[in-house]
């Protein structure tokens, strides 16, 4: 199955609580590229059947103006989880999160539940995708497998709280703690050619630390950040914006492949650079990152 | 489906409703306090008892105090009141079994 | 009648207030009238004092009497005391009919209410009234006709004598024996004393009342002694932690910084945005961002302010600490930043009337290149009101609104696009308080409109990366959302008038009629 929307920019994926109506009516205004409506964490334990309705007539009606509906369903160790897809695959989600993902067991038995809920619905099967949110050593250890364990996963997240907790340390601040995990985890997700997407930030009063975290998982290569606060949103497309040059030469190398491969040259140089086919896709994300931040005007 | 025991879903927060359940006299017995009363009023009342239909609820009282939510709450929190106020009610969620 | 805001104005309320409907902002530019004085007792003699016991005794010697009308100021906001305190001794004479003429009335003049339906109070004129006298108001309680007024407004309708204020009560937080009032340097402190200015010049009888009296000379006064009967020294006028609060800490809510960073956008892209400009904004969460965002850009670009007006808060008062402005001129503070930067040698006390009054030589709002504002509702036509909710119920106050958004070159108002499920922007406002003609910006958390009158705005916005939509579009977006708003039912009877700065009826306030489901 070839699925395009896969592949699609997710800088940003905002939580919101499913069951405040005040979060969820419009997050779109802050112009994230994905909400994850969230029934696990942020929903207290006597309200997961009133954030499911909550859920279901949101996606229902509220048009979220071109974000990405992810909806995060409760651990596969509760008595929730079933329900929960059944409510979001009915309500037309784009994607689920599975939270504290060990193992390709643990997608294998979504994927079932969303095909079940698909035929139920009489929706569109295989539409929905999947990502997994990694929150053990053990997942991180078994990221590899988990990436490649369905075809609707679109990517991985790393989960830094209980983590951390996990390794039996905390969230400095300094990203130390989480300096194995996000190395594993974009490494195994590059090789299974899915994205890969970075922990929350959870101190709002320190947006430079946010920053300069920020810089960190976009130099290491994570497709983006999981956000908490719309506040944090134009930090993250700001970093993830790349700079005119980096704009004009992508658009130079695209252009001198397409031409070159037609002549049959595979090697030449852009402003003094060797390039080879080999920069093409890069070049072409650069282009999409650039139309996607609003600063491309090209025709490309 | 029957109403079976009082009960309440939602909050009194903005753009929220609180909406409370409890068996009726025979009918659908409906008051609201709204601070958009004037301008939502009707099509508030509307969307409840659209709702109250497709659950085949008739015998029910129901009063709602909003503050300014959208249909989508308005009938989210009317479900969860009246799943509730009931033992079973599975076999109505999603949009499945009364459509 | 149809007005120029294209209400409809029933005859008989412009017979029973003489006024015109009206007509456009400049209908009285050029208008020539002679100006209306009081009546002063003389005091020559060397022995007497201006101190009286009580304010019992006040009313005796200023010979009150039913049917009286009264002058109040708000410069104390929700911590006033003193309107009550007058109304209660009124209220125990068994006086009646009373006119109260007050700036504004808020939260904290709820008792009044009693005095409403007992008779005591049979008029109201202000910018506006909120809390439950705004309720009574609107349920018919008020024997006459509530007019509300712009602060310009007020200072107009004095001062060609379309009111008598027959006695002024000054609350004054220091005061000497013999009348001098200041702002500052009591208990009470509220910075300036603005609004009362002009009940101080054309009153009959002026009254200072304060709760920290001060060896005369108390200089520099705000009023002067010339203008004062009687001072009466009470325990206290007012309650020092409503009257001004530490500054609001700058808002982290993203849709109003979205907001602020909007407008802040779009003021430095007018060709306005220049060395020597000039600027009011209000006391909202956007707006004081926006100043904030504001001063960042002026720094870089090394652009000075010429001179702010307002009310005042902390980052208004920043600019003048920072040295990014060359004056402040203040008539009512809202913090304690601004109230303290009161003694700075270049921030200025100004009357309402060199604020706002429309009937003069020329006010300040005139000389305005920005003004920034707020709105309950913004209609397809740019009106705005900011007095009645959205339930019908008067809430609001005109304040400066009318008066800067007429005076000012570019006027924006903030609104978000929903106030719960209320459109901001709709099809009508409930009520117009200032016409369309006013307004030329108007930001939403979902877009911004530019008024289609204001073409070189338009033109002058071409390359600047905002997210501009029409009037219309904004309203269609809400609308999408939330359903369109049916309107609030009224009952006939006209409870109050919307007068325009120039003293014509903008728009009439109807009783509210008790909500009904339709097809019950």
């Amino acid at each position: 199955m070839i699925n395009l929307v896969k592949k699609r920019l997710r800088r940003t994926m905002m939580f919101l609580n499913a069951q405040k109506p005040g979060l969820i009516k419009d997050p779109y205004i802050y112009r994230p590229d994905s909400i994850i409506l969230d029934l696990e964490d942020a929903v207290a334990e006597n309200q997961k059947d009133a954030a499911r309705f909550s859920l279901y007539h949101a996606l229902k009606e509220i048009d979220y103006r071109g974000c990405e509906r992810v909806v995060r369903i409760n651990g596969l160790d509760t008595p929730y989880w079933q329900e929960d897809i059944r409510c979001a695959v009915a309500g037309g989600c784009d994607a689920i999160r599975i939270p504290k993902v060990e193992c390709p067991k643990d997608v294998h038995r979504v994927e079932e539940e969303i095909l079940k809920a698909e035929k139920d619905f009489g929706m569109p099967e295989g539409m929905i995708l999947i990502m997994a949110a990694i929150e053990s050593a053990r997942g991180v250890m078994k990221a590899l497998d988990i990436c490649e364990a369905s075809d609707r996963l679109f990517g991985i997240a790393l989960s830094g709280g209980d983590y951390t907790k996990d390794l039996q340390t905390r969230i400095t601040g300094t990203g130390i703690e989480l300096m194995g995990a996000r190395q594993n985890l974009i490494i195994a997700a590059r090789a299974a050619k899915v994205q890969c997407f970075d922990t929350v930030y959870t101190n709002l009063d320190d947006m430079e630390g946010f920053q300069r975290d920020v810089e960190t998982i976009h130099l290491m290569g994570f497709d983006g950040k999981s956000i908490v606060n719309p506040r944090q949103i134009p930090i993250v497309h700001d970093i993830f914006t790349p700079s005119g040059k980096d704009i004009i030469f992508a658009e130079k190398v695209v252009r001198e492949i397409e031409e070159k491969k037609e002549m049959g040259i595979g090697v030449f140089t852009v402003d003094g650079k060797m390039i080879d086919i080999a920069f093409y896709d890069g070049a072409r994300r650069t282009i999409e990152l650039a139309k996607a931040s609003g600063v491309y005007k090209g025709d490309l | 489906m029957e109403i079976e025991r009082p009960a309440m879903a939602g909050t009194l927060e903005s753009s929220d409703c609180q909406v409370t359940v409890e068996p009726g006299d025979g009918r659908i017995d409906f008051t609201l306090e709204s601070a958009v009363i004037n301008q939502y009023g009707n099509q508030i009342r509307k969307v409840v008892f659209e709702t109250l239909s497709h659950l085949g609820v008739d015998n029910i009282k129901i009063s709602m105090v909003d503050k300014g939510a959208l249909d989508c709450t308005i009938k989210a929190r009317v479900e969860a009141a009246v799943s509730r106020s009931m033992d079973q009610f599975v076999n109505a969620l999603w949009g499945g079994a009364f459509e | 009648m149809i007005n120029a805001v294209g209400r409809e104005i029933p005859e008989e309320i412009l017979k029973i207030t003489g006024k015109e409907p009206f007509k456009g902002n400049h209908y009285f530019d050029g208008y020539e009238y002679k100006k209306d004085g009081p009546s002063t007792r003389c005091v020559i003699n060397s022995e007497g004092s201006k101190l009286v016991e009580n304010i019992h005794e006040v009313l005796v010697k200023c010979g009150i009497q039913d049917g009286m009308t009264l002058g109040f100021h708000h410069h104390f906001r929700d911590g006033d005391y003193v309107v009550n305190m007058v109304m209660e001794e009124i209220h125990n004479m068994g006086i009646k009919d009373i006119t109260i003429c007050a700036s504004s009335l808020g939260k904290a003049h709820d008792k009044l209410v009693e005095f409403i339906e007992d008779g005591t109070i049979t008029n109201i004129q202000s910018s506006g009234v909120r809390g439950k006298i705004g309720r009574a108001i609107s349920e018919g309680k008020l024997k006459g006709l509530a007019v509300m007024r712009s602060h310009g407004g007020r200072v107009r309708a004095i001062e060609t004598g379309e009111v008598r204020i027959d006695i002024a009560f000054i609350g004054s937080p220091t005061c000497d024996d013999y009348g001098n009032c200041r702002g500052i340097g009591g208990k009470s402190d509220c910075g300036v004393l603005s609004y009362s200015m002009v009940d101080a010049d054309y009153a009959d009888k002026v009254v200072a009342i304060t709760d920290c009296l001060v060896p005369f000379p108390n200089f520099p006064a705000h009023i002067s002694m010339t203008k004062v009967d009687y001072v009466v020294v009470v325990d206290e006028i007012g309650n020092p932690d409503k009257i001004a609060t530490g500054a609001a800490k700058p808002t982290t809510d993203m849709r109003k910084l979205m907001m602020a960073d909007y407008c802040t956008q779009f003021v430095v892209n007018t060709p306005y945005f220049k060395d020597g400009f000039s600027y009011q904004t209000g006391v909202g969460g956007a707006s004081i961002a926006s100043t904030i965002s504001l001063s960042k850009i002026m720094k870089e670009r090394n652009i000075r302010m010429k001179f702010g007006v307002g009310g005042l808060t902390k980052p208004m008062c920043d600019l003048l600490e920072n040295n990014q402005v060359d004056a402040l001129l203040d008539t009512q503070d809202f913090d304690l930043n601004a109230v303290e930067s009161v003694i700075n040698p270049r921030h200025f006390r100004i009357s309402a009337g060199e604020y706002a009054d429309p009937f003069n030589k020329g006010a300040v709002v005139n000389k305005l290149d920005f003004v920034i504002l707020a709105a309950l509702e913004v209609d397809v036509n740019f009106n705005c009101n900011v007095v009645v909710g959205s339930d019908g119920i008067i809430t609001g106050a005109q304040g400066g609104h009318p008066d800067t958004a007429a005076g000012a070159k570019c006027t924006i108002v903030i609104a978000p696009l929903l106030q719960g499920r209320i459109p901001a922007i709709c099809t009508d406002v409930t009520t117009v308080t200032t016409p369309g003609e006013s307004i030329d910006v108007v930001i939403t958390d979902y877009g911004i409109a530019v008024n289609p009158r204001r073409q070189d705005l338009i033109d002058a916005m071409k390359n600047v990366d905002l997210p501009f939509k029409t009037i219309e579009e904004l309203r269609d977006i809400a609308y999408s959302i939330v359903g369109e708003p049916e309107r609030v039912q009224f009952d006939d009877k006209v409870v109050g008038i919307i007068e325009g700065r120039d003293g014509t009826v903008m728009d009439v306030v109807r009783k509210i009629k008790k909500f009904e489901f339709s097809g019950e």
